[in-house]
């Protein structure tokens, strides 16, 4: 077992310890603290060299009554029952306070460093935002126990009672990204209701799924990188191979379709998975809201396409909130959308009938010349409703001013007498 | 002429007339409420509408109640006509002072209409039916054709896209929805106006619902039907009791209710397409 808690680490092994050294730091005590069931050894005398165990530590480190050992800065009381049952405790006290070596110990000992066995996660942890943050001495950001919690009671990744187990670890992160205030001062995103709203958090905590997406399966777990880090798994080009690596039959989709081809291109506009699904706020895709939001989603860059839209029934009815009409990706495809001079799209003339006909009945090849995105402005698109849409236009001018002037002279006429007089049926009642 | 007829009431509209009306009212606001949160579904008052209603399968659904009632009125109203003219050979249906034909005799009473608005003439007498209760009647007859005709296409869209292309149903609802628009600006400005509004009417004229006239007012506001009626002694025979409490305060009720709820829609209406 490798021990680098002797070693005098710099950088990141010293910035990953620093909480580990507040709350393990050394007892500053002159003497070891004497107690009634354990004599105190004489001063003059060095204590006997003896193999340390763990009952020798806590004989002190347990006793939760000492005030000497509440009275530092950070608590440096073990809880036995804590622990016993942790996944260190069977690698013994020094296996980390790896400087001590008799009792009593000196008064300052090395921090421990979570490196000497974990060196590949404190190294991805040295890159990422959590550590930058850290080295930027923004506040306590998290090193290794923020997240993991007290090193005494520490369970493995798939022990239910880890703070990183699958279901509780949204929780943990969301100490810091589920607290406003902290979000507010230190400038992080404050996520944690979001994605408790998600379909995501809803599998985890209403279905307790662990193949529900947590904060990790997208971040990662130590190396979490920026999303503006072209290394990052939620760098806007990496977020469908983040997605797909749950959602793989999605991506295959997504990379055939129009958006999944601009964005391999590299067009900046290319929309991936979170701009219409969200990052955080991910809905059950059968939800109505969801259904009626993204129509306006798909606006967002299509806007002429949704403004046609918005003149035909399928636009109105979707407008009032209602998903009984037909929206964007009931006709082009919610993933393997492509254009329509591609044969394989669901809007390419050959296909036409079959997209029509999920919804209606009896359809022919005459029906699917309807225009789902008509615009009575362009005469070129169709002339007829062009020309309808004028003359409509022309009529209503028509009549307005006709009967407008009609009714205005009327009235000034009426008002200022004239008239035969008021011939009201119903004031003539006996 | 009879000099003292103010107490004397006729009837000017037949109980089958007036039912009509009634079920034009009901199925014409129930028509342009709906339609209109359609039309205008962007706005927060039609989404409201819309939810108040029960929702979109509600909206949709009254919507096609009210025009099967309105189509089944104009068809029997179509049919009455025929029936009239050729069954019961009655004369003057197609043509004629008490036809809805327009007469030359209407031009004359615009062009003289309107000199009387600016002072330049007396104003005209009219016969049994003014020129604007014709441009009325021909405005709902015509409005009625072309907004059926186009939205039962769209009801029925397959079925229509068979006979006509597909794209068609575009036109039907661009003028569905512009020629909707029309007719309810027309009704809830200009009929309003016209037959219950302006001064010599405010705040009705509730011969639509009672069926009944009073001699004087038949004789001032048309003194050719009048006095052709009076010296053929066809007046006697359209000689009616006055009308009864209870039905001039249900023309007052029905008008309130039918005015408040065409001049929200108007409002509403108006303001979404100037802003649209």
């Amino acid at each position: 077992m490798a021990h680098g808690s002797r070693r005098m680490v710099s950088g990141f092994g010293r910035t990953v310890c620093v909480i580990a050294a507040m709350l393990l730091s050394a007892v500053a005590v002159a003497q070891p603290a004497p107690t009634k069931a354990q004599p105190a050894p004489t001063k003059a005398q060095p204590a006997p060299t003896k193999v340390l165990t763990d009952s020798d530590c806590l004989s002190c480190h347990n006793l939760k009554a000492s005030a000497k050992l509440q009275a530092r800065p950070v608590s440096v009381y073990v809880n036995a029952e804590i622990f016993q049952p942790s996944i260190h405790a069977k690698l013994g006290c020094v296996a980390c306070h790896s400087d001590i070596h008799a009792f009593p110990h000196p008064e300052s000992v090395q921090p421990v460093s979570c490196a000497g066995c974990h060196a590949s996660q404190t190294s991805a942890f040295a890159g990422s935002v959590h550590a930058i943050a850290e080295r930027e001495k923004k506040s306590r950001f998290p090193a290794c126990l923020n997240c993991h919690g007290n090193p005494h009671g520490m369970r493995a990744k798939i022990d239910p009672k880890s703070r990183v187990y699958p279901l509780n670890l949204p929780r943990t992160c969301g100490t810091c990204h589920g607290n406003p205030e902290l979000a507010r001062k230190y400038g992080f995103p404050d996520v944690y209701g979001l994605y408790m709203d998600s379909i995501h958090g809803f599998a985890l905590t209403s279905d307790g799924l662990l193949v529900a997406a947590t904060c990790a399966s997208c971040h990662g777990a130590h190396d979490i990188l920026s999303r503006k880090d072209p290394k990052s798994r939620t760098f806007w080009k990496n977020v469908p191979a983040t997605c797909g690596a749950c959602h793989a039959g999605v991506e295959v989709d997504y990379l055939a379709g129009a958006h999944g081809t601009a964005m391999v291109a590299g067009r900046a506009n290319a929309p991936v998975c979170t701009n219409c699904h969200t990052a955080h706020q991910i809905a059950q895709v059968g939800v109505a809201n969801w259904q009626i939001k993204t129509v306006a989603t798909c606006g967002n860059c299509h806007k002429k396409r949704l403004y046609s839209y918005r003149d035909t029934f399928h636009g109105q009815v979707t407008e009032l909130g209602f998903v009984a009409t037909a929206r964007c990706w009931s006709c082009h495809g919610p993933h393997l959308i492509l254009p329509a001079s591609n044969p394989k799209s669901k809007v390419a003339p050959a296909n036409l009938q079959a997209t029509c006909g999920k919804c209606h009945h009896g359809v022919t090849a005459s029906f699917v010349t309807y225009e789902p995105h008509p615009n009575p402005h362009d005469r070129k698109q169709n002339p007829a409703l062009y020309f309808a849409a004028l003359f409509m236009n022309l009529l209503l001018l028509g009549v307005f001013l006709f009967f407008g002037l009609h009714t205005a002279l009327w009235l000034v006429r009426s008002l200022m007498g004239g008239s035969r007089g008021k011939h009201n049926g119903v004031s003539g009642e006996q | 002429m009879n000099s003292n007829d103010s107490n004397r009431y006729y009837f000017r509209f037949s109980l089958g007339q007036r039912y009509l009306h009634g079920l034009v009212i009901i199925t014409f606001l129930g028509l342009a409420a709906t339609g209109m949160t359609l039309r205008f579904s962007e706005r927060e008052w039609a989404k409201w509408l819309a939810q108040m209603t029960g929702g979109f399968a509600a909206v949709l659904s009254l919507h096609k109640l009210c025009a099967v009632l309105i189509s089944a009125g104009f068809l029997y109203h179509v049919g009455d006509i025929l029936f009239r003219a050729t069954v019961k050979k009655e004369q003057g249906v197609f043509w004629g002072p008490n036809s809805m034909t327009p007469q030359p005799k209407d031009a004359l009473d615009l062009y003289q209409m309107l000199r009387w608005f600016l002072w330049m003439g007396p104003e005209p007498k009219f016969d049994h039916f003014a020129y604007w209760e014709k441009f009325d009647y021909w405005a709902v007859f015509w409005g009625m054709a072309i907004i059926g005709f186009s939205g039962y296409m769209m009801w029925f869209g397959p079925f229509f896209a068979r006979l006509v292309p597909g794209y068609v149903l575009n036109i039907a609802l661009l003028i569905h929805g512009e020629e909707a628009l029309l007719a309810v600006w027309f009704i809830f400005i200009i009929h309003f106006f016209n037959s219950h509004l302006r001064p010599e009417k405010f705040p009705l004229d509730p011969v639509i619902f009672t069926g009944r006239v009073s001699g004087g007012e038949y004789r001032h506001e048309r003194p050719l039907d009048y006095s052709r009626l009076d010296e053929s002694g066809g007046l006697e025979m359209l000689r009616s009791d006055p009308p009864p409490r209870w039905l001039n305060n249900f023309s007052r009720l029905i008008t309130v209710v039918s005015v408040s709820i065409g001049f929200s829609l108007l409002v509403l209406t108006l303001i979404a397409f100037w802003t649209e």
